[in-house]
């Protein structure tokens, strides 16, 4: 028998072995999630298990398209304060004319995929994990199952493909709106005209630092999609679990997307 | 359909269902203690026992759905517990099954969740697949709901639903957990109704868990029973009415009724605490 202090000491301890254990366990679990999807992709069509075009199309649909005006708003709002606070900064050295260098590489590179990120973390991550947490609850992942139908397959790898091809498409868009709401304001503030505006921005921007964005945004697609199937489907206790599921989802995808987006700049920069 | 899959074994005999020395545990409580049964090829099995007593858990098991501790299961004569998930995908789709809660995909409508297994499976023209669809359909009495979402049906209805989307592939093997319960006693006589024809007309080996006595009688060629995770007996119908194992007419007799408890533990149940008998 331990002494009630040792207990006390150890009982934190124990539990924080307990979360990191069930850390390591969902990493892996989404590890072997991303796998099966591939494996599907690869071979499905000679299995008799063919992943599908028109549940790809549906939720490319529902995850990118339906997301284009959150998006555009918050791009467009972004670009804005870009440039604000780029000219205010600049200005004590007299080097406003710079501030398109300076807006056109961190839209590119970093805040365009990050805000369609976090957008669509909280947008479609919520809604997969919602909608697989009741698909569990309601044993409808058995029933596929039961029915030779393999659930991966069925629903997490049109719901990943979905998401690594619209969150870079959705980043481009961003790039551009968040582009063009900054020049509408460098160019009326600095009475510069716009195709001067737009030259800069080319002069800034190499094809790498498109890709730098676009490369993340792919990453942060998948991990939406993985996060949110890994919550998903391990909700257990109605919709109180189901609702739990979706929150987790949020927030889980949404620093992994940020400590994704360090680890890549790193990795790409240094 | 799926008989292709069985053994070789002859006919009149064939096992289409081997469950041996099933032993499954969650965390540190035993649920089943060594289940034992099989079910033979064109019969229907009712398994029978008190709420709690580990139907489901026994047919979860039975649909890998969940690996035993320890045991044997064998259906249509292929080993499942040693499959993995790709492995039982394959196999899975020769199977039906019509859950206990319906398990009806809640975003597709009646129609689309029939359907589906078909649209999976097979390369029928879309046609064809509808009037199947709607032969099924009208066998569980639900012609002309089939644009409905399952959450405009009652449920009732998602119970036979379910079981029209469990056969619409003609399985050899076809499983229903609590086909009749809650349902209204002239449904419910029909539900029974269509798991003999299924069974005469097609020659599906039916496994059924329920714990309405009128019904299981009714439908069952053989029985087995249940009792808090041990098999009390697994014979037929005739059997297990004459059984003499009092435990077996308890229920029967009792028609699985929650036990009546004993005061004394009933009270410490209650509060919590426990009494010592005073005489
Ligand atoms: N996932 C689980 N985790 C822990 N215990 C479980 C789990 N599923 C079932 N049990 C336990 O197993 C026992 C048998 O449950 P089961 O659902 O198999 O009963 P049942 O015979 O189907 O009852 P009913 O007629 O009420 O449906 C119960 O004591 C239950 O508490
Ligand atoms: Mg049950």
């Amino acid at each position: 028998m331990a002494a009630p202090e040792d207990r006390a000491v150890a009982r934190p301890i124990a539990a924080l072995g307990r979360r990191v254990a069930l850390g390591l366990d969902a990493v892996g679990y989404g590890a072997s999630l991303l796998g099966q999807s591939t494996y599907w992709l690869a071979v499905g069509r000679r299995k008799r298990q063919p992943v599908r075009a028109a549940p790809v199309a549906r939720e490319m649909m529902s995850v990118g398209v339906s997301a284009i005006p959150i998006v555009s708003v918050l791009a467009g709002t972004i670009g804005v304060m870009l440039a604000l606070q780029g000219i205010d900064a600049l200005e004590p050295f007299g080097a406003q004319d710079q501030v398109t260098f300076g807006v056109a590489l961190s839209i590119t590179r970093e805040f365009a995929p990050l805000i369609t990120g976090i957008i669509v973390a909280g947008r479609s991550g919520a809604a997969l994990a919602a909608r697989l947490g009741t698909m569990q609850i309601n044993n409808e992942i058995d029933a596929l199952s039961v029915m030779g139908i393999h659930p991966v397959r069925y629903l997490v790898v049109p719901s990943l493909l979905a998401l690594i091809v619209m969150v870079p498409a959705l980043s481009i868009w961003a790039d551009g709106l968040a582009l063009g709401a900054a020049g509408l304001y460098v160019t009326s503030d600095l009475g510069m005209t716009f195709p001067a505006y737009l030259d800069g921005v080319r002069a800034a921007l190499e094809p790498g630092d498109v890709i730098h964005g676009v490369a993340k945004a792919a990453i942060f697609g998948a991990l939406i999609a993985l996060v949110a199937v890994v919550n998903g489907s391990q909700v257990r206790g109605g919709a109180e679990g189901v609702g739990r599921a979706t929150t987790h989802s949020v927030v889980q995808s949404i620093t992994l997307i940020v400590l994704a987006d360090l680890i890549f700049v790193f990795a790409a920069t240094r | 359909m799926a008989t292709d899959v069985a053994g070789g074994e002859p006919e009149h005999e064939q096992k289409v269902v081997e469950v041996e020395d099933l032993v499954v545990r969650y965390g540190d409580r035993e649920i089943l203690h060594g289940v034992s049964m099989d079910v033979r090829r064109g019969e229907v099995m009712v398994i029978m026992g008190g709420s709690g007593s580990g139907k489901s858990t026994l047919l979860r098991h039975l649909l890998h759905l969940e690996r035993p501790a320890s045991g044997r299961i064998r259906l249509l004569g292929h080993e499942v517990c040693g499959m993995d998930d790709l492995e039982w995908t394959a196999f899975s789709r020769h199977l039906g099954v019509a859950f206990q809660s319906g398990a009806l995909f809640s975003s597709m409508t009646v129609g689309e969740n029939v359907l589906l297994p078909l649209r999976e499976h097979t390369q029928l023209d879309e046609s064809t697949m509808e009037i199947m669809m709607r032969l099924k359909l009208e066998v569980v009495s639900l012609a002309g709901f089939e644009n409905l979402l399952p959450s405009e049906l009652s449920g009732g209805m998602i119970k036979r639903a379910a079981f029209a989307r469990a056969i619409i592939m003609d399985p050899a093997l076809l499983f229903c957990d609590e086909p009749s319960a809650g349902l209204d006693p002239v449904v419910a006589a029909s539900l029974d109704e269509l798991i003999l024809r299924l069974r005469d007309a097609l020659g599906m080996t039916i496994v059924v868990v329920t714990h309405e006595l009128d019904s299981a009688f009714r439908i069952a060629d053989r029985i087995t029973v249940l009792d808090r995770g041990h098999v009390l007996i697994s014979a037929s119908v005739d059997a297990v009415r004459s059984s003499d194992d009092p435990r077996v007419q308890d229920l029967l007799n009792r028609r699985f009724e929650e036990e009546v408890p004993d005061p004394e533990e009933y009270l410490s149940r209650l509060t919590g605490e426990r009494f010592e008998a005073v005489d």
